[in-house]
């Protein structure tokens, strides 16, 4: 239907009618053919050059299917795809039903702290995943204080594997959520209330489905990343295989990329899965922001917002129990033999000489992808939601957009080193520069940043796209004037998003760091490794401070943002 | 206009900082020539290294690439088609005879390189490694764990499958961490192919968990998480240094043990550099540097006993036949899996 507005009639009478392109269409084309070769050469063929190893022998002849034969006859192999599932379906659930009521506590009631809060929920994301598993084991070990609670179990396993998941996982999922709960129209909650609806029923039938699409996406999200993750297991997971140790036992224990490819590949089929369930449950989303939504306030109400505020303040204590820990655990003199507290832990010369050259590195590296990984990744989930025509492509790019997600880091930096050490790869010069692991960081955090966006994109009624362009405005211009604006706490929540997890990511960017681009998250995994704990909390925490002011700035950019580009959200 | 005004500003804000990026993208020319040398060498060591060795040769700049072994060992193998790496000083031999199987390594015999033990050098000649120090198995042993538990000390392997020590022993997995495979290795040389499996059946019993870091155990051993982790004798004493109730046990029937070494990757464009490098690991100062944390180095006599060290370590070193152990690695790892690795519950 829209194809008709942008068509231009051609004169001669004799000649068939045939649509042609407007120039706006030409350039909407071109720009989501410039998406796809990025996203083609960022993961598509990284990938391609890593997984195709599946069907190989080590001396690189094609093999066929020998290898999956090997491995479906080990069990110890195959067996850990069910560990997966099984740890990924239960903290999956734990994580979603946690995140949302946390989200709805934070977007539909008033309840007070709501800063705090949002803030608090940002702390997993904060220090490498690592330091959630030393706080594990300070808390629940063989020597942990509350050691008590598990009842005899041990935390070494399923236990531990759970719970440490949904603790890192917690703020991604977040955050899709949040993005899903705070984009409503007020007027649908007045008729409810003018029609006498009661609350529950309105949860049922207003909210629950008006963020339904963000819940399934956030509940791909949470599995996915829990499915594919080896930091938590491999710290906490005792001799409980899942598919992710898996690998790293393959690729770094044993130097096996074939047998490290065929995993990758089992690893992928739940990204395929989630991938055409999301597709199914989009074609029914229906916008929510319509050109005339009106921005919907909470009222209060006592007895919802306690309750509310006491789950939030549960989780806070629960988010900030586990850093604690870590800070305490840093600050006393031999865990756990000598528990006197000391500030020696914080003599920073312990460090090796790349300390404060790998911090500076982090940040460097942590606004490059912010940067760049915003545009890109904004731009094209808006031509993926509101482009028009390329229907194929345009579901192509979302595919593509939803990979990496399934794509343990430490496969993506493999599979960068095979691509792009390539003397023959056109881009090999970027190998071992800051270049390649700002496009590895980008890469890695692309799914859960293009699902954020889209749905903020979603949630905005088509007709801002249909009334610019029977104006003949170019897309553009409502891109940059319209979308744009709107969507700018979105915009703004992917960026620090981008930011915070390109500090503290480990497993992307550890094969591809050069000596110049030595990376703190890296320092911190290495002097843990060397059993420097102190050092190692001590720059665990200057990246946390770091995204704190990080997280500060935002908030202050955020807030001037709101007042500028959001008071029509206001009546 | 309010619309108008905010993006004119992200307008000038991202001028500025796209011109920033490139400015900082671009790559800053160097002076002394660059080495990029690989290694597995403990960060603090790895500044005093260079700076070693940069007495002796200013000109030439060491650009370290660090991570832990089986990192540094993928990491090489997945560049094989482009080697970054000029040299890799500091990665176990296993690593390195790894990289010469796959033609990644460049013969050459250092100046000075026949006055090393024999054992520490490759016997191809030229030789394609040198090694400098030995890494050698052992078990850590937290005495105030292993006293609250009634616990009494292990003194031989055999010791550790007794029924008292149940759930009390930690081990790394040696198709994780190549300190696991060195232990299941060198039982396999010392007990014997069936002995082997025995002792390990035996062993696996008593395995509360297993960990894929070989330094994992002795760390854990060291905070109290298991009183008996199945480390490596570097580890131990370094932990013991830093105040853990430890004591470091040489079973008596000998360890396995494997060694850091030094090579030259085939293929680099600096190779007048790394032969001066490699020249230079091969010294009797750089072994005294070795010294400082390993007990036992490549250059006979200068070993001076290490802090923390057991006593008699140099004596229980097995006779580790490093062919057998590469050869069989894979068969050995794939029955070691079978085993003990298919059940995904702890026991």
């Amino acid at each position: 239907m829209t194809d008709t507005v942008s068509t231009t009639i051609t004169t001669s009478p004799a000649a068939p009618i045939r649509p042609t392109l407007s120039r706006d269409d030409i350039i909407m084309r071109l720009s989501m053919g410039a998406i796809a070769i990025f996203l083609i050469f960022a993961i598509i063929l990284p990938l391609y050059t890593m997984l195709s190893k599946s069907f190989e022998n080590k001396a690189g002849d094609f093999i066929g299917l020998q290898n999956f034969a090997e491995y479906f006859s080990t069990p110890a192999l195959f067996l850990s795809i069910f560990n997966s599932l099984e740890i990924s379906i239960i903290a999956t659930f734990i994580v979603l039903i946690t995140a949302f009521i946390y989200g709805y506590a934070l977007t539909r009631s008033c309840i007070p702290l709501k800063r705090f809060f949002r803030l608090v929920s940002l702390v997993p994301l904060l220090t490498p995943s690592l330091l959630g598993g030393i706080s594990l084991v300070y808390w629940f070990g063989n020597q942990g204080v509350a050691k008590g609670l598990l009842m005899g179990e041990k935390i070494y396993g399923p236990i531990g594997i759970t719970i440490g998941s949904s603790y890192w996982v917690f703020p991604h999922v977040l955050m899709i959520v949040i993005t899903a709960l705070s984009i409503t129209d007020a007027r649908l909650y007045e008729a409810a209330e003018s029609l006498r609806t009661s609350k529950l029923k309105t949860f049922f039938t207003v909210t629950l489905p008006g963020c339904k699409y963000g819940l399934i996406s956030a509940g791909f999200v949470a599995f996915t990343l829990i499915f594919t993750d080896f930091g938590v297991p491999k710290v906490i997971g005792g001799n409980y295989n899942m598919l992710a140790t898996d690998i790293y036992k393959q690729v770094i224990g044993q130097q096996n990329f074939q047998m490290g490819a065929v995993v990758s590949v089992v690893l992928l089929i739940p990204a395929i899965i989630a991938f055409t369930v999301d597709r199914i449950v989009q074609r029914k989303q229906v916008a929510l922001l319509s050109a005339r939504a009106v921005p919907y306030t909470p009222k209060s109400d006592m007895m919802r917002d306690t309750v509310l505020f006491l789950f939030c303040l549960i989780v806070a204590i629960i988010i900030l129990g586990m850093v604690g820990m870590a800070q305490y655990a840093a600050l006393v003199k031999f865990w756990p033999y000598n528990l006197t507290l000391t500030l020696d832990n914080y003599n920073f010369d312990v460090m090796d000489g790349g300390g404060w050259d790998a911090y500076y590195n982090s940040i460097r590296m942590g606004l490059y992808t912010a940067f760049f990984g915003t545009i890109v990744i904004f731009f094209g989930a808006y031509l993926v939601e509101k482009g028009r025509g390329f229907g194929a492509g345009r579901t192509a790019l979302h595919m593509i957009a939803i990979i990496p997600l399934a794509v343990p880091g430490m496969v993506l930096g493999l599979a960068y080193i095979f691509f792009f050490n390539n003397p023959a790869n056109p881009f090999n010069f970027i190998y071992g520069t800051m270049a390649i692991l700002v496009l590895a960081s980008v890469t890695h955090f692309y799914t859960v940043s293009h699902l954020t966006a889209v749905t903020a994109l979603k949630q905005m009624d088509p007709e801002f796209e249909s009334v610019s362009q029977s104006l003949k405005t170019p897309f553009y211009k409502t891109f940059s004037r319209v979308t744009v604006p709107v969507c700018m706490p979105a915009i703004f929540d992917v960026s620090i998003y981008l930011f915070m997890n390109a500090m503290t990511t480990v497993s992307a960017v550890v094969f591809i760091y050069a000596s110049d681009t030595t990376l703190a998250s890296i320092a911190v995994l290495n002097m843990d490794d060397a059993g420097d704990i102190a050092p190692a909390a001590a720059m665990a925490l200057m990246i946390a401070y770091t995204c704190l002011a990080a997280r500060g700035i935002h908030a202050v950019i955020t807030w001037q943002l709101h007042k500028k580009t959001q008071a029509w959200r206001a009546r | 206009m309010k619309i108008k005004s905010f993006k004119s500003g992200m307008a000038r804000w991202a001028a500025g900082a796209t011109a920033g990026v490139f400015a900082a993208l671009t790559v800053s020319a160097a002076l002394a020539e660059d080495l990029t040398v690989y290694t597995a060498v403990e960060a603090e060591d790895l500044k005093k290294y260079a700076a070693k060795f940069n007495e002796s040769y200013p000109d030439i700049n060491i650009k370290w690439v660090r991570d832990s072994t089986g990192v540094v060992t993928a990491k090489l193998l997945a560049e094989k088609n482009n080697p970054q790496a000029d040299v890799v000083w500091g990665l176990a031999a296993t690593s390195l005879m790894l990289l010469k199987a796959e033609g990644m390594t460049e013969g050459y015999a250092p100046a000075g390189v026949d006055k090393l033990d024999k054992k520490f050098v490759d016997s191809a000649n030229p030789p394609h490694w040198t090694g400098m120090d030995a890494w050698i198995a052992s078990v850590c042993v937290n005495t105030v764990e292993a006293e609250a538990k009634g616990l009494p000390m292990p003194t031989s392997w055999k010791d550790l499958t007794k029924p008292v020590y149940a759930g009390h022993v930690v081990m790394p997995n040696p198709n994780s961490s190549g300190t696991g495979f060195l232990d299941v290795s060198s039982w396999l040389q010392m007990f014997g192919e069936g002995g082997g499996w025995d002792f390990m059946d035996g062993l696996h019993k008593n395995i509360a968990w297993y960990t894929h870091s070989g330094s994992k155990p002795c760390k854990q051993a060291a905070s109290g998480e298991t009183p008996i982790g199945i480390s490596f004798a570097f580890r131990g004493a370094k932990s013991k240094a830093k105040g853990a109730p430890l004591e470091i046990i040489i079973p008596s029937e000998g360890v396995g043990w494997d060694m850091e070494a030094t090579a030259i990757v085939k293929g680099t464009k600096k190779l007048a550099a790394a032969q001066k490098l490699v020249d230079f690991t091969v010294t009797m100062e750089a072994n005294e540097m070795y010294n400082k944390g390993y007990a036992v180095v490549a250059y006979p006599g200068v070993a001076k006993p290490v802090e923390h060290y057991p006593a008699g370590i140099l004596d229980a070193m097995i006779d580790n036949d490093f062919e057998y152990a590469a050869i069989n690695r894979k068969a050995i790892l794939a029955e070691w899996q079978k085993r003990y690795d298919s059940k995904s519950e702890a026991k």
